[in-house]
């Protein structure tokens, strides 16, 4: 029996189906763990061994990758809402309200990228708090710190040009309130102190900002795509040094 | 209450809510850890070299990370709906009118400076300060373990930025601000026409100063001889102190200016309250 099921595996996994599907087979060695990791595209990232304290939850509370993770799905969740959602003044709105009430699953699909953006926002805080306690910043780490302090920007940044597209009045007034202060702006807002003369309402950092005076129609658009272009780009980009930075620098801190 | 209850319950303030248990509890393993280490020593050497194969064991823990997380997620999205208000109407401001949470802690500091300084200078100090972090913190020890007694003044400076400065602020700006960003206590009905009454003050006038220039000339020397603190104290402390030594003067600099800007927020929210402050330099072209 036994001898009659090896004798099919063996007949299945030697078959050029099979073969041109997976390489090899599994060896369960040091030296198969090792190449899991070195030839897969999406693991590669990691080294083929870390210290064990690493792997300890109550050390790095998982909150690197729990933000990593979000930063994921608000990434497929929103590029699928982005099928259903146009960034004009006329539309907006509605079609989120359309997107609510008559794609399927568009309300949960909603849910999700607003939550996991809200999620986002917690972890990397608490990241950064995990951080800090653990001195994980002191030498050879400090340039590391700096593009997480980045990326904690980022993050920031990226929730709240995300926050005026449904366009409805939290998404007004949120934003209405956040970008008032550019206004007060030493130097570069036109009600700050030591404004020049010809620093006015619709040249000030403000306006940049805003493309208008208030929150209009242009607003919407560069929003949209600060959000859904630019500044996710910039934060792939960021991430991608802040891994590997974490490799580069002895992988994750430990008392040595 | 009713009002508190609906902040509570609102979909968006889920995240805060989520915070107010989240923190405490990281607060509580984090320090269980450091007792841990600050009693029995750093663990040796021998123990630290013993490295795993990240294939299955790190692997392993991010997919059950992974699928805990997804379901966490997944449950909130099915429960809650995220808000959709009316359309948006610029002719129609809400009061209070709030920035989204996490911007909460900044729109409260507005509540004791002026605009530029708690939405632009203190921000931007925040952000370069979080940067100087590793440059002028040159304690070697206490690097990648948890631990109270080795770093007591970084701890402690970092946590009361974070956990008071920030989340706290964060939490009365989300739950115990009412109309006209007034405050109030939980069990307290909002009432949109409370008006309170402008009794505050500026610190000069407390100190019976009544021209303008002098009150202007006043208030420099007050936030002058502040910042004074700083350098004073080296002057005085350098040579006994190698810790001083060691920091150096430049990073002695930053590291007593940022300090003495982060404690000016506390001290002016003291001063509001209990004395009535509203400025402590009233100049032409700035105030603070
Ligand atoms: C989008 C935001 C971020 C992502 C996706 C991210 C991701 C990660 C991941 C996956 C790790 C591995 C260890 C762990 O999970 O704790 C890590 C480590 C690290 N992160 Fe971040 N991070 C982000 C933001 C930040 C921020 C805001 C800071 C600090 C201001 C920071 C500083 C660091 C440092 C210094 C390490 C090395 C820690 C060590 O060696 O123990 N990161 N990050």
């Amino acid at each position: 029996m036994n001898e009659e099921r090896k004798g099919l595996k063996e007949k299945i996994t030697n078959s050029d189906i099979w073969r041109s599907i997976f390489r090899h087979g599994y060896e369960d060695t040091g030296r198969r763990y090792t190449l899991q990791v070195l030839q897969n595209v999406w693991l590669h990232l990691h080294p083929p061994r870390i210290s064990r304290h690493a792997l300890n939850f109550r050390f790095t509370w998982c909150m690197g990758g729990i933000t990593f993770l979000m930063f994921l799905v608000t990434a497929v969740t929103g590029v699928l809402l982005m099928f259903y959602y146009r960034p004009t003044a006329e539309y907006a709105f509605h079609d989120v309200q359309y997107l609510e009430f008559d794609i399927p699953f568009g309300m949960l699909l909603r849910n999700m990228h607003r939550w996991a953006a809200h999620g986002m926002v917690i972890s990397v805080m608490l990241h950064m708090f995990r951080v800090f306690l653990t001195g994980s910043y002191k030498k050879p780490r400090e340039f590391n710190w700096a593009v997480g302090v980045i990326l904690l920007l980022v993050t920031f940044f990226l929730s709240f040009t995300g926050y005026l597209l449904p366009w409805d009045q939290l998404a007004f007034w949120a934003v209405t309130v956040g970008t008032n202060m550019a206004r007060a702006t030493p130097v570069l807002g036109h009600e700050g102190p030591f404004a020049p003369q010809d620093i006015t309402q619709s040249n000030d950092v403000r306006f940049a900002l805003l493309a208008g005076t208030i929150v209009g129609p242009s607003t919407l658009l560069r929003f949209y795509i600060l959000h859904c272009v630019a500044v996710p780009l910039l934060a792939s980009v960021l991430m991608a040094l802040h891994f590997w930075r974490v490799r580069k620098d002895g992988g994750i801190s430990g008392p040595l | 209450m009713e009002h508190f209850i609906a902040l509570v319950t609102k979909p968006d303030n889920v995240p805060i809510v989520a915070i107010l248990f989240l923190i405490p509890y990281f607060i509580y393993l984090s320090y269980r850890q450091a007792r841990q280490t600050d009693k029995t020593g750093v663990p040796s050497d021998a123990a630290l070299n013993d490295k795993v194969y990240v294939w299955p064991y790190l692997c392993r823990n991010e997919f059950i990370c992974a699928i805990i997380v997804m379901l966490v997620l997944g449950v909130w999205s099915i429960m809650i709906d995220a808000p959709l208000e009316e359309p948006s109407d610029p002719t129609k401001t809400p009061n209070p009118s709030k920035a989204p949470w996490y911007f909460l802690a900044l729109q409260e500091m507005l509540v004791y400076f002026d605009p530029w300084i708690a939405g632009v200078v203190l921000p931007g100090l925040i952000i370069a300060g979080l940067i100087a972090i590793p440059y002028i913190d040159i304690n070697p020890k206490g690097k990648g373990y948890y631990t109270i007694k080795e770093r007591p003044f970084a701890l402690a400076v970092f946590s009361f930025g974070f956990i008071i400065l920030w989340i706290v602020l964060m939490v009365v700006g989300t739950f115990l601000r009412g109309p006209g960003w007034n405050f109030f206590a939980p069990w307290e009905a909002w009432d949109p026409h409370l008006v309170v009454p402008l009794t505050n003050v500026n610190l000069s006038y407390l100190f019976g100063i009544r021209d303008a220039d002098t009150a202007n000339f006043f208030g420099f020397v007050v936030v002058a001889g502040y910042f004074a603190i700083g350098p004073v104290f080296y002057l005085w402390k350098h040579k006994s102190s190698r810790f001083l030594q060691e920091l150096g003067l430049v990073r002695y600099i930053i590291v007593s200016f940022l300090f003495l800007t982060m404690l000016a927020l506390p001290i002016k929210m003291i001063l509001r309250v209990v004395l009535n402050v509203k400025y402590i330099w009233v100049s032409p072209w700035f105030n603070i």
